[in-house]
């Protein structure tokens, strides 16, 4: 069973006024089968930590550890990340004009699996996970997110980790934007991964709506690039109640 | 891609862009010195003597047609005196240096189901040609023109769509690494003919096209399609004129280009002018470049001269940018090396373009040998 351990993670961007520290100390263990919200207000650093840990070039290490199974994750490139097992739903999903959805996720399965899919199947298995998310077959031949609404992107994110099936996946608001169907489709999706056992969820959100599809094991507030409270399920209650402003007063 | 510059405009203020000198006689073009708008981004101490006329030692390239069908090929059919005059010294020259006139015609009402292969193949030398190809009224055809070998080449292309002919003709520029290529390629369209015109500049040290249309009667329609890459050091430069003086004619032209290490320059110029007779036109022009490492420099104008109002449409857009860093990371962030990752979005650049060349009727090969080009350029 897979484990990703963060221990006092510091990262900094760099900003047409210098580098700006982001991240102050970040200590997080995500293990296979559980699911862990990770939530703060805008601008705390959530996507900054995502991004960090799946390698964005943009984001420097400047302190901590991140390893999976006990392997240095940040001594890695991206790609031999994914490979590792480690899987990030963005939350701007990238347009990539020219190549098509089908053309993409077969090239990223056959890296992440070490072979190319046997074809009959892989194709079975394409059309299935896009009916389960309600993906139009025709979105397959389309150029990945060009085009695509922010609804169409998020679930293409899901789409791809449903047939990469990663053993730690990162998804950074991956509800936001959505209307009350297509987060009913994506938390679907996202409980088909989480039902497997086999992968760790760690969701970003602002809000605690996708909580009620989505049950968290733990929950974790993150504010100034750092987790200032940790609890259950009842944390998001407290905060869909109260707010952040309780845990985030300096 | 990350875009450097951009513009989409429609309309831009008249100045006069369209050629000054049409000659058959090299008397009539001054010496080039190399400041001229139409040769200012042309390495013209690369040209050999093209320009100059001080040319090595002559070596006729090898011509070959296959796959005819009903058309028909001379290679030497007696040179005229009555063709319209060149706008550019080179081609002039060229003129003045060839014997004879190689010619293809596909005759009236015939469908040429075939696509017809010539092979112009450099021998190590100086080399002039002249080509003539004429689709009589309601001919059709696709013709593929492969230029390979090595050679200082300066050839013509003329083709003649009559009425209501159709011809897809396609320029691949196959050459050596040591090549010098300078070539006018004229279109003419009868009414209601159509040419698609398609360039693929791979190789040679100096590539030099000037693809151009005139329309000689109303509803012609001329597709410009072109692709290209610079190696280090690879001069690739296509400049278009298109000369809307019917009414009721379509133009569009596509050319996107890939550069690749130092040197590496590419030109791109599209001069369309439309003509204040020249009511109904629809015409539209877009060069995209993607600068994949080193220090190359892609110049790229784009040129609308309007002279009416009265048009469908106009307008054009050009532009130049690197790899885009959030593409690559999103695609390394599923798995894909960063080879792998440059390839698809290499690929994904020109997906378009080879759609439109891969039309059931032309030859894999030209998608093949693009394919290897591409995979060499990672
Ligand atoms: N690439 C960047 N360049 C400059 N500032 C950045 C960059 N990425 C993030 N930041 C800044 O870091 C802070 C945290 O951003 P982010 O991680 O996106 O927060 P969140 O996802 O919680 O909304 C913000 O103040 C943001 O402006
Ligand atoms: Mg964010």
């Amino acid at each position: 069973m897979s484990v990703l351990e963060i221990k006092g993670l510091e990262v900094q961007v760099t900003t047409d006024d210098g580098p700006k520290d982001i991240l102050r100390g970040v200590d997080l263990v995500v293990r296979a089968g559980e699911t862990h919200a990770l939530m703060g207000p805008n601008g705390s650093g959530k996507s900054t930590l995502a991004y960090a840990i799946a390698g964005h070039p943009k984001y420097h290490i400047t302190g901590g550890t991140v390893t999976l199974d006990g392997q240095d994750v940040l001594a890695m490139s991206v790609d031999e990340r994914a490979r590792a097992g480690l899987f990030l739903a963005m939350q701007y999903p990238v347009e990539v004009p020219g190549v098509s959805v089908s053309n993409f996720l077969r090239t990223a399965i056959t890296a992440i699996r070490g072979e190319a899919p046997n074809l009959r199947t892989w194709i079975k298995e394409l059309k299935e996970s896009m009916n389960a998310l309600q993906i139009d077959q025709q979105f397959a031949e389309r150029s990945v997110n060009e085009g695509f609404s922010g609804g169409e992107r998020k679930r293409t994110e899901i789409l791809q980790m449903e047939l990469i099936k990663p053993s730690i996946a990162i998804l950074d608001e991956t509800d936001s934007g959505l209307d009350v169907d297509a987060l009913r489709v994506v938390s679907e999706g996202i409980n088909r991964v989480r039902a497997t056992g086999e992968t760790g969820v760690l969701l970003i959100t602002h809000f605690t709506r996708i909580l009620n599809y989505v049950k968290p094991d733990f929950v974790h507030v993150f504010f100034d690039g750092r987790i200032v409270r940790q609890g259950g399920p009842e944390l998001a209650d407290d905060i869909e109640a109260n707010g952040y402003a309780q845990y985030t007063a300096v | 891609m990350t875009a450097v510059t951009e513009h989409e405009v429609s309309l831009v203020p008249a100045t006069d862009h369209s050629p000054q000198i049409r000659s058959l006689d090299l008397a009539d073009f001054p010496t080039l010195v190399g400041r001229e708008e139409e040769w200012r981004f042309t390495p013209l101490a690369r040209l050999r003597g093209l320009h100059t006329g001080e040319i090595g030692a002559q070596s006729p390239v090898v011509v070959t047609a296959t796959s005819l069908g009903g058309a028909t090929f001379i290679p030497n059919s007696p040179k005229d005196a009555t063709r319209a005059g060149f706008t550019d010294r080179v081609a002039t020259f060229a003129w003045t240096q060839i014997a004879d006139v190689a010619t293809l015609t596909i005759p009236k009402n015939t469908q040429v189901a075939e696509t017809i292969q010539i092979s112009i193949a450099g021998t190590n030398g100086v080399a002039f040609h002249q080509l003539d190809v004429n689709v009589e009224q309601f001919g059709e055809a696709t013709v593929i023109i492969n230029h390979s070998g090595s050679a200082t080449f300066a050839g013509n292309l003329d083709i003649n769509v009559a009425d209501g002919g159709k011809l897809t003709i396609v320029s691949i520029q196959d050459w050596e690494i040591d090549a010098v290529h300078a070539g006018h390629h004229r279109v003419r369209l009868g009414r209601d003919a159509t040419c698609k015109h398609i360039a693929v500049t791979l190789g040679g040290d100096v590539v030099r096209l000037l693809p151009s249309v005139d329309y000689d009667a109303p509803g012609g329609s001329a597709e410009f399609i072109g692709l290209y890459f610079a190696g280090a050091g690879q001069h690739a430069e296509h400049r278009l004129f298109v000369d809307h003086s019917q009414a009721h004619c379509r133009s569009n032209v596509v050319y996107k280009g890939a550069l690749n290490g130092d040197g590496a320059h590419t030109v791109w110029i599209g001069d369309v002018l439309i003509r204040s007779n020249a009511i109904g036109t629809e015409t539209y022009e877009i060069n995209r470049n993607l600068v994949l490492s080193g220090g190359g420099r892609a110049d790229s104008v784009p040129n609308l001269e309007i002279e009416t109002g009265e048009i469908v449409g106009a307008g054009h857009a050009s532009t130049t940018g690197r790899f885009d860093d959030e593409q690559l990371f999103y695609l390394e962030s599923r798995g894909i090396s960063a080879d792998e990752a440059r390839m698809l979005v290499l690929r994904g650049f020109f997906e378009d373009l080879l759609n439109q060349i891969n039309v059931p009727e032309i030859n894999d090969g030209v998608r093949t040998r693009i394919e290897e080009r591409l995979a060499g350029l990672r």
